[in-house]
Order: C-alpha cells, then structure tokens, then sequence
C-alpha cells in the first residue's frame, strides 16, 4: 500500500532509521484450490485463496514492525512470504535492494542465515530429542559457520544467555521437557539470533505463555532490538501487544494492509473503522472505565470470494453506497500514518 | 436472607419448561424430602481444599477457597496458570481427575451440599443444574459426531426426551446463540472457531442450568471472536437469568464481565471483592502485579510489568505467605507467618500481613450481606 510512502520520520527507536530493509511492492501471493476432476472439466475457471492481495509496505532496519489482524487475514503469510517459505505470485521483495522472490539457491542459503523466524508454540517447534546446546547450536552446523568447536561453544553460550538463560552453562545439557514453556520460548529466540540475523519474523511469539512469561519475552524482544539491532516483524492478533512493543503497526483485513503507522499514532488516532473495532473491542483491566464497544457482525469473509469494492464493506458500522463500487486508495493522515478508507477524504 | 433461597426455588419450578419433567421432578423432590442447607446465596463455597495424589506426596492445589455466589451474578476466578483456578471450579462439579479428591469444605449449592454427594447425586446436578463451557471448544466437541446430536444428548438424557424432540430444542439453542439453525447436522470440523464456542455455549444451556461455569471460554479466539462471545454471554446472562462463574488467565476479560472477582496464587484466595475493588483498589502486592502485567491502551504507553520468580511448590509449601519470594514490599514476618484472608472494606479479603484490617465500628452487624458498593 502507501506508494509513495517517505521515510519515517520518528527518530525516537531507530537511529538508523530510514534504512530501508525490506521494500516490498504489491505484493500478491495467491494459493491454487485444488478441485476435483469433474468440476474441472465443468467450470475452466481456476479459483485462488487470496491470501495476500496486493501490499506494498516498507520495513525499516531496526524496527518492530507489528502485522495485526484476525486469523485468515493474510499477516502469518506475508511473514512466511519474506522469508520465502512460501512463493509469492506477484510483485516485488526487496531486501537490502535484491529481490527475495529471484534468489538463487545459493543465495537464498545466505539470506536465510539473515532472515529467523520465531513460531507460535514453543512445545511443538523444537526437537524434543535435542539438547538446547543442539538445538541452538545447528543452525551454525547446517550454514557451516564455525571454524572451531570451540567458537561454536561460544556463539551458543552468548545466544542463550543473551536470550535470558543465564547462567547459559547450566541449560546447555538439558532437554526441551526440562524447562518450563517460558524458557522454551527462548530457546527458540537463542536458535533465532545465533547467526546474528538482521530480521525476525516471530509469528505469535507469546499467544501460549502466561501473562508473566508473555511481558518477559516481549521484553527480551525489545531488548535484542535495542541491543543487536535486529529488526522484528511481530505478528499477533493482539492489538494490545502489538501497541507495548513496536515502532509501527499495520493493520491487516483480508490480505490487504487497511491502517499503517505510527504505533501510539494509530491508536491514539485510528481512521480505518476496523482499526476502530479492534481498539474498541480490547479489554481492559478497569471494570470502571466501560467504553462503547463496536462489535463487528460475523468473521472475516472467505478469502476465496473477496466482496467488490472495499473488502470490508460488508461489516462496516461507517459503509455508505459507495464502498460496495470503489476499492479505496490510501489516504495520508500525517507523518507516516495510512488508512485506506472513502470516507476518511469527506 | 431467606429471600435469595425462595427465589432460587421459585425459579427452579417456574424455569423447567417441559411439562413430562415438570411432573417427574414433583414426586421425586416430595418422596426423598431432602434436607435443605441453608446458606448464603446460589452457591455458597466455605474453605474448599482439594489435594492431587502424586507419588511425591499430596499436590496442596487448592486450599481453603471460599465465596459466594448470588443468583444472576457473575464471578471471575483469575490467576496464573496453576494457581488452581480449574481444580476449583472441576471440584465444585465433582469432575476431578482420578488422583484428585476434595479433602476439605462444603460446596453449598441451592441448598444442596454437592461436596458431600455420591457420584449418582452428582450426575442428577450435572448438566441440570451446574454446566461447564469447556475450555478448548476444538478439542470438547466430537469430531464425529454432528455437532446438533451432540448438544441433543444431554436434553434426552436429563429431561426424557426423544431425539427428534431434542433436536427441535438444539435449533432454538442456535438461535438462541447466533449459529443458523440449519446448520445443526454440520460435524464440528465445518464450523469457525468462533462457531464453535457459540456451540459450546448452546450445550452449557441445553437443560436450563442456573449456573454457567466458562472454563477460559475465549481463550484461543481472536479478539474480535472473543468480543462477540463475551457479548453473547453477557446477553444470555441477562435474558436467561443465570448466574455465571467465568475462569480466565486475563484480568482484564473478568474486569469486563464479572461483578465479583476471585484473585488465586498457588492455591489460595489472595483477594476477592467486587471487581472495582479488586481493580480500583487491589491491595494485595500479587494483585496490583497482576494487574500491571497487562497492557492498558488507554493509559500511556510503557513496556508492562512481569513479576520475577515462579509460585512455589505446592507439594511442600512454604511456611510464609507464598507470595513472599516474588513480593517487593514483604517485611520479616513474611517468611514465617502464614496470612489468613483479612477484610480490609466491607467484601473485600485480601490474605496478606500488610492489609490493615477494617476498623472495629464496621465490623459489628455480620448479618447482613455486603452491600455492593459500585453498580456494574
């Protein structure tokens, strides 16, 4: 979206700001259905699950870039997509000026020890047969990064201790089963950052730890970004999270970024009507404060059969005539804040 | 006193709308004649403690929990994962694993103490009287079985109607809770999550129980979702009358839909009141924490709290509060003295030594049931 998107403007987080990391243009990535044999004979016509449908978006170095949304709203693929675990069908990803999408292998082996990913839960996603030590310790075997198992040793160390395991020494030898889902979480993170990566997609980071654990490792987020200057595209469906940690926010509907800004910006000043929803629809831990709440009808539509128009008109409070014709354009709010809605022009 | 009784009864006999169970449930009540309890309330915990046997020892998961529930109110029962918030709420329905058993106190439920009941009692209280939303609406439902069929089993088993006339039930209960009755023959792989739940929450009210226990009902739901089904909670609460317990992890979902609320650390009430005491006036150090640890987004932004440390070990307790270890403002007294829930406001426990008890004017008349100091 936000073609001609400048800048950002904020120093506050980033001192390098305004280096581009990734620019990603237009952005599609469409899935095939599969149909049976004799609907394929019947109807020629090839349908797609529009997952991703068109974003244009540039991420800073050294930001938290959050993707928010409800489930099916294309955030988790447009992060697989930047990492190119998943292909994208059209537009452009540019990262530090070359296109992801036309990696050789070769090239992609080093951009992927550039790129890490964080995944949702932390009980599934490491080896339970494993040592922490192993675990963190083969991404640096796979990318054939040490000379020495002696530096090897020493990169584990400092990435597991950096992630919060201190002291490191007393981890290395234990097992996934041994630690608690807090602790397991930042095993993942140590495997992340081992290689020194330049960005990380962590993918619902904290949806399956408690409360305590959760604020601990969005801390440890903020912190590595502070400190490493890694850059994270965290995506969550909490609007709330999304707001304690990161630089900027993009609100996504339907494959489509609908808000992007500022993150105190956004919500202190949200045009879209469903950045509206969602902040109205936030608990809060105040049973005095009772605020009006938009509860917006049903889910999110089928991603296969995209409503004409603005995608969101079918359960928009705001809708007028017009949102069923015209698929909006993004609208400049000021500084780096664009919302894609009609009706934010009268 | 006696009025929250009579009125339980009242609408006991007024609720059963079919006649057949009407008529059984007459006879039944006037042959056994039950010795009725009397108690505060719908349901009225005293110093409910459930242990889980383990090869170790004896797991101490939930210790001396008492509150009271008056009829068409709801109560939150928050706190950290294993703090015993579920083996609470299973012990009040008897449902505890195997190795679990309730060692000590009363669960006072309309006049009828369910902690004393045989297995059989139960399951006539179960379901009929006391249902549960489980947890993960995923994982509760049969994914074999179509999801109206399953809904319908309880109608037949406890009010003696045939399938047909059950189903007939299970299509007003989905449009009761907002699914197109139609789609009651649908398995529940074909429903959304958010369908699901709504599912979930149809089957809790299948035989028109008085109280609704919602184990973590939103938990997995997007927050839009999450909304939605707070909201038809809160609708059904109203039409229907119920009385409702919600169990959450997020302070912040119970500061929205409870009147009262019930804070738990390792085992034990710390603080339990009225929702604006606990969230406008959180005395206890775990509470105001707690609180903390989620992010206000009408406040000014800042990086939320965690509280350092982990609960203790509930096989051997410490002797202390077991807050202690975690507790920034704990004195010496702490490690030793174990806390005893003191009233700070008329309503208000909170179990810490620090709380100052209330003043020796307000604690005269005990009789009178607490007034709610701020409408919700």
């Amino acid at each position: 979206m936000a073609t001609e998107q400048t800048a950002r403007p904020d120093l506050r987080l980033a001192p390098e700001a305004g280096e581009v990391l990734f620019d990603i243009k237009d952005l599609e990535v469409y899935f095939p259905i599969r149909q049976g044999f004799f609907k394929s004979m019947v109807s020629s016509e090839q349908k797609f699950v529009r997952a991703v449908d068109h974003i244009t978006l540039q991420i800073m170095k050294g930001e938290i870039l959050a993707l928010v949304g409800e489930s099916g709203c294309g955030k988790t693929t447009t992060g697989r997509t930047l990492l190119r675990l998943e292909d994208a069908t059209g537009g452009d990803i540019l990262y530090k000026g070359k296109p992801v999408n036309k990696f050789s292998s070769k090239q992609l082996r080093e951009y992927r020890k550039k790129a890490q990913i964080i995944f949702q839960d932390p009980y599934n996603s490491i080896n339970p047969k494993q040592t922490i030590f192993d675990i963190v310790a083969e991404p640096l075997e796979v990318n054939n990064i040490c000379s020495s198992e002696r530096e090897k040793e020493e990169r584990v160390i400092t990435a597991i201790s950096e992630a919060g395991l201190r002291p490191a020494t007393e981890y290395l030898y234990r097992y996934p089963h041994e630690l608690s889902g807090g602790q397991r979480q930042r095993v993942c993170i140590a495997g992340a950052t081992v290689l020194d990566p330049d960005v990380i997609v962590a993918d619902e980071p904290v949806a399956s730890l408690d409360v305590s654990i959760r604020n601990d490792i969005l801390k440890l987020m903020v912190e590595e970004k502070e400190k490493l200057g890694v850059t994270y595209i965290f995506i969550t469906h909490d609007l709330s999270l999304a707001w304690v940690i990161s630089d900027r926010i993009a609100v996504m509907y339907l494959g489509r970024i609908v808000e992007i800004g500022d993150t105190e910006e956004v919500v202190a000043n949200p045009m879209h009507p469903y950045t509206k929803a969602l902040i109205s629809v936030i608990p809060v831990p105040d049973p005095l404060a009772r605020r009006e709440h938009v509860i917006l009808k049903g889910e999110t539509p089928n991603p296969v059969d995209i409503p004409t128009g603005c995608r969101f008109h079918p359960r928009c409070p705001e809708a007028i005539d017009a949102c069923k014709e015209t698929d909006p354009e993004d609208v400049h709010i000021r500084g780096d804040h664009y919302a894609a809605c009609l009706r934010i022009n009268n | 006193m006696n009025s929250p009784r009579s009125q339980a009864v009242e609408r006991g006999a007024a609720e059963s709308p079919l006649s057949k169970s009407a008529t059984k449930a007459k006879p039944a009540s006037g042959k056994k004649s039950v010795e009725r309890i009397d108690h505060e309330g719908l349901l009225d915990v005293r110093g409910l403690t459930t242990y889980f046997k383990l090869g170790v020892g004896d797991v101490r998961a939930v210790q001396d929990v008492s509150f009271v529930l008056k009829p068409g109110e709801s109560l939150g029962l928050a706190g950290e994962s294993g703090c015993g918030k579920t083996t609470a709420a299973l012990s009040l329905l008897k449902l505890l694993p195997e190795n679990g058993r309730i060692v000590s106190g009363d669960v006072l439920f309309d006049g009828k103490n369910l902690a004393k009941r045989t297995e059989y009692g139960m399951s006539k209280i179960r379901w009929k009287e006391i249902s549960i939303i489980f947890q993960g609406a995923m994982n509760a439902l049969n994914p074999v079985q179509e999801t109206g069929k399953q809904i319908a089993e309880p109608i037949q088993l406890h009010e003696g109607l045939s399938e047909k006339q059950a189903m007939v039930r299970v299509r007003e209960l989905y449009d009761l809770v907002g699914i197109n009755p139609k789609r009651v023959m649908d398995f529940p792989h074909q429903l959304s999550g958010g369908m699901r739940q709504r599912a979930m929450i149809a089957m809790s009210l299948a035989c028109n129980p008085k109280l609704v226990i919602g184990d973590e009902p939103t938990t997995a739901l997007d927050v839009m979702v999450q909304a939605q089904i707070l909201e038809l909670i809160h609708r059904l609460r109203r039409e229907l009358d119920l009385s409702f317990i919600l169990i959450s992890h997020d302070l912040s979902v119970m500061a929205e839909t409870c009147d009262k609320g019930v804070v738990m650390y390792a085992g034990e009430v710390v603080e339990s009141g009225t929702t604006a005491d606990i969230f406008n006036n959180a005395t206890h150090p775990y509470t105001t924490q707690l609180i903390k640890s989620f992010p206000n987004i009408h406040e000014k932004r800042e990086m939320v709290r965690s509280i350092k440390g982990d609960p203790p070990n509930l096989i051997n307790p410490p002797e202390g509060c077991y807050f202690c270890p975690r507790c920034d403002e704990r004195v010496p007294e702490c490690l030793t003295d174990h806390p005893t829930l003191t009233e700070v406001e008329p309503g208000h426990f909170v179990r810490c030594l620090l709380a100052k008890s209330m003043s020796s004017d307000a604690v005269a008349p005990d009789d009178e049931p607490t007034p709610e100091p701020v409408e919700v």
